[in-house]
């Protein structure tokens, strides 16, 4: 009997020593952290997809409490996250549009030459360092799905030889755009309808010789815009580019287009 | 002089099936010129040249139309006399992008040609003469295309007591090196006496494989009644042992530190065609305009090593070689085992292009990579004395850094991991990925550094 109350004094004795040792330590050692980094990781989407430059939405959501990044940066989140990351930091909210990827290339197996068969690893920087790729048109997609392999959302994927992005899942964090070996990915607004999707500005008669849908330069689209005062295209060489600051809406430009390489949106469902 | 055995036997290395003899027997043979040449800016290591020409220029036979543009790079002249059609941007051999004039070559080829004067080597100064290799613009013709007039002057702290000459073409297929010091030991010779004054009187080896009896015996009577302390070394029959490294080894026994060029340990090496060159620059003035190129393999009909303008495209070569047969499957810039697969015809030699080899299906094996099934074959042919399977696979999951770790940047891409590989895994490949990213990331982390400095 004695060795039992014995025994339940030790434990309870040394029970009562640790719980004091435990209030002193949590008295005298604890880390000071700033409690609005809990409540913007709370605020962040949690999809940790890097697009913000940092390691995850912890990172970040630290970083904007030290004050080394801007509110603004999380694409996934868009408005309402960035609303709430301005009100726990206490500073104006900055409204963004929310952004998606566009791969700016439409020449399929059967549109595009390829000029050779590549047999090695299946990774477009690896292909392009092979001979500078096979596809013949050395601006368009390569189709080895660098930017599908990156993607957190699994947004895109690689139709007949071409990436094509979803649009409904593409969170814009802007990783595929780093990864892609031929720098023809950008991301533009979600509400823009209209694309051009052809990369190559080097003279029309060298891209019809690789491309059955390249872009010939041909200003057909801006003058069915309404003219060069309408401002919704730019050019750069041979190469026309939609301006995203006032994107076109008309959705018969894609029809109009001898080259077929304007697009409207109905490209990007892809239905995966 | 003397002839001896190479006595050090590197690690590791393969023995692939050479097929030299289907050009071996054919004498070097100078093409008609072609209607058009493509001439690359960009044709050896470092800085591509800078064009001094445009379109519709008339330019004679050596004249300067590329300048050396910064200080590892070489000027660029034209081998014909001709106008300029074009300067445009086309493909080289490696399938990058640079600059190069589209010479229309003249039917009237009796102009002057525009030749750096005569030098005579014994009476010139260790200054004009390598100002002289600067100014032909020779680079090594080897495969690389390191600027000879760098490797040539070495640091001041540093001093040249080997100079390795390159005969070893351990590429299968390849015979332009074998043909140049059969038919021109003593053009070879006479660049050797060049470069041993330029150098200031270092030991003279040259490194020729065992397969090749007739070239050593060609320089044995070439150099016959040289001076000082030349020997010719004959290495045993391996691949890869023409590279650099391994042949300093084989000859002279020193190991190239980590990252470091051959003159750390004292050596310059050169490649026997880039030799002739120089001699050539020297006592004739001629600037490297010209070289051998070994048309082969079964896909063409009749094997050669042609003499061409440098810009031939390789269309025009291969006609001259009677066309390709049916089924060509694939042509290879370059030997077999580091030679680049090219796209099309319409891409043009450079100073580089030591072959141009044409593979039928027969000879060309699609394969599917497997798994490794860890055999260690890689290991003990790497020549570097790396894991390529570690590697490959720290490459396959994207980790880099564990390549790194692993010694990636060693590797010198010789394919002899790739070459036994029974799961036929792209080791070679992955290796040449983790060192153009690291190379991309040390690029962006400079860049970086210099942006924030300003």
């Amino acid at each position: 009997m004695t060795a039992i109350i014995t025994a339940i004094l030790v434990i309870a004795g040394i029970g009562a020593l640790a719980a004091l040792a435990l209030a002193i330590a949590d008295k005298y050692l604890a880390v000071q952290e700033d409690p609005r980094i809990g409540l913007a990781t709370a605020a962040l989407p949690g999809a940790n997809c890097g697009g913000c430059g940092f390691a995850g939405c912890a990172d970040y959501a630290r970083a904007l409490v030290e004050g080394t990044a801007a509110p603004g940066a999380c694409a996934p989140g868009g408005d309402a996250v960035n609303a709430e990351l301005a009100k726990i930091l206490g500073v104006a909210a900055t409204a963004t549009e929310k952004r998606v990827a566009l791969v700016k290339c439409c020449g399929t197996r059967s549109e595009a030459i390829r000029v050779g068969d590549y047999n090695g690893i299946c990774d477009c920087s690896a292909a392009a360092a092979t001979a500078g790729g096979d596809k013949g048109c050395r601006f368009g997609c390569l189709g080895y799905g660098a930017c599908a392999n990156v993607c957190p959302k699994h947004a895109i994927s690689i139709t007949d030889g071409l990436a094509v992005v979803d649009k409904r899942l593409c969170i814009g964090c802007g990783k595929c755009v780093s990864v892609c070996p031929r720098k023809l990915i950008e991301l533009v607004p979600a509400s823009a309808t209209i694309h051009v999707l052809c990369n190559n500005p080097v003279r029309g008669p060298e891209v019809t010789k690789v491309c059955g849908v390249g872009c010939i330069g041909c200003h057909l689209c801006e003058k069915n815009a309404g003219g060069k005062e309408a401002n919704h295209f730019t050019f750069n060489g041979f190469l026309a580019k939609v301006n995203y600051e006032n994107p076109p809406t008309d959705a018969t430009l894609a029809d109009k287009c001898p080259r077929k390489c304007i697009r409207e949106d109905a490209h990007f469902e892809t239905g995966n | 002089m003397k002839t001896v055995n190479s006595a050090f036997k590197f690690h590791g290395g393969v023995h692939p099936q050479y097929n030299k003899d289907l050009a071996a027997s054919k004498p070097i043979e100078a093409m008609p010129l072609p209607q058009q040449l493509v001439i690359s800016m960009s044709q050896h290591l470092g800085a591509p040249a800078k064009c001094l020409v445009k379109k519709g220029d008339a330019v004679v036979k050596g004249q300067l139309i590329g300048e050396r543009n910064g200080f590892i790079s070489v000027p660029v002249h034209a081998p014909v006399a001709g106008t300029v059609a074009a300067v445009e941007q086309r493909m080289g051999p490696a399938g990058g992008w640079a600059d190069a004039v589209i010479l229309d070559v003249a039917e009237d080829q009796s102009a002057a040609p525009a030749f750096l004067p005569p030098l005579d080597w014994k009476s010139a100064s260790r200054e004009d003469l390598l100002a002289r290799v600067n100014d032909a613009g020779i680079c090594g013709m080897g495969g690389a295309g390191f600027p000879s007039a760098v490797k040539l002057n070495p640091p001041p702290d540093k001093h040249c007591e080997y100079l390795i000459l390159n005969g070893a073409e351990c590429e299968p297929y390849l015979t332009s090196d074998y043909r140049t010091m059969l038919e021109r030991a003593d053009r070879i010779r006479a660049g050797v006496e060049i470069m041993r004054k330029i150098l200031n009187g270092p030991a003279v080896r040259i490194a020729v494989e065992a397969n090749k009896p007739d070239a050593i015996k060609a320089l044995e009577k070439a150099f016959a009644d040289i001076e000082g302390n030349v020997e010719i070394v004959v290495l045993p029959v391996l691949y890869p042992q023409g590279s650099e490294k391994h042949q300093i080894y084989a000859t002279v026994k020193r190991i190239v530190p980590e990252g470091a060029l051959p003159i750390a340990v004292g050596c310059v090496v050169e490649n026997v065609g880039t030799v002739a060159a120089i001699a050539d620059a020297v006592e004739k003035g001629i600037p490297l305009t010209e070289r051998v190129t070994t048309v082969s393999g079964d896909g063409v009909v009749e094997p050669k090593n042609v003499l061409a303008p440098i810009g031939t495209r390789y269309a025009d070569l291969v006609a001259f070689c009677g066309g390709e047969k049916d089924g060509v499957r694939k042509v290879i810039s370059g030997g077999p085992m580091m030679g680049f697969n090219v796209p099309h015809l319409e891409i043009a030699t450079t100073k580089t292009t030591s072959g141009l080899l044409f593979f039928t299906s027969a000879k060309v094996f699609q394969y599917t990579s497997n798994a490794c099934i860890n055999c260690g074959r890689c290991v003990r042919a790497c020549p570097m004395q790396l894991n390529p399977a570690f590697i490959c696979s720290a490459v396959e999951s994207n980790d880099i850094a564990a390549a790194q770790k692993m010694d990636v940047m060693d590797c010198i891409e010789c394919g002899a991991c790739s070459f036994g590989c029974p799961a036929y895994r792209d080791i070679t490949q992955n290796c040449r990925r983790a060192k153009a990213s690291i190379r991309a990331a040390a690029a962006a982390a400079k860049a970086k550094a210099a942006a924030a400095a300003k």
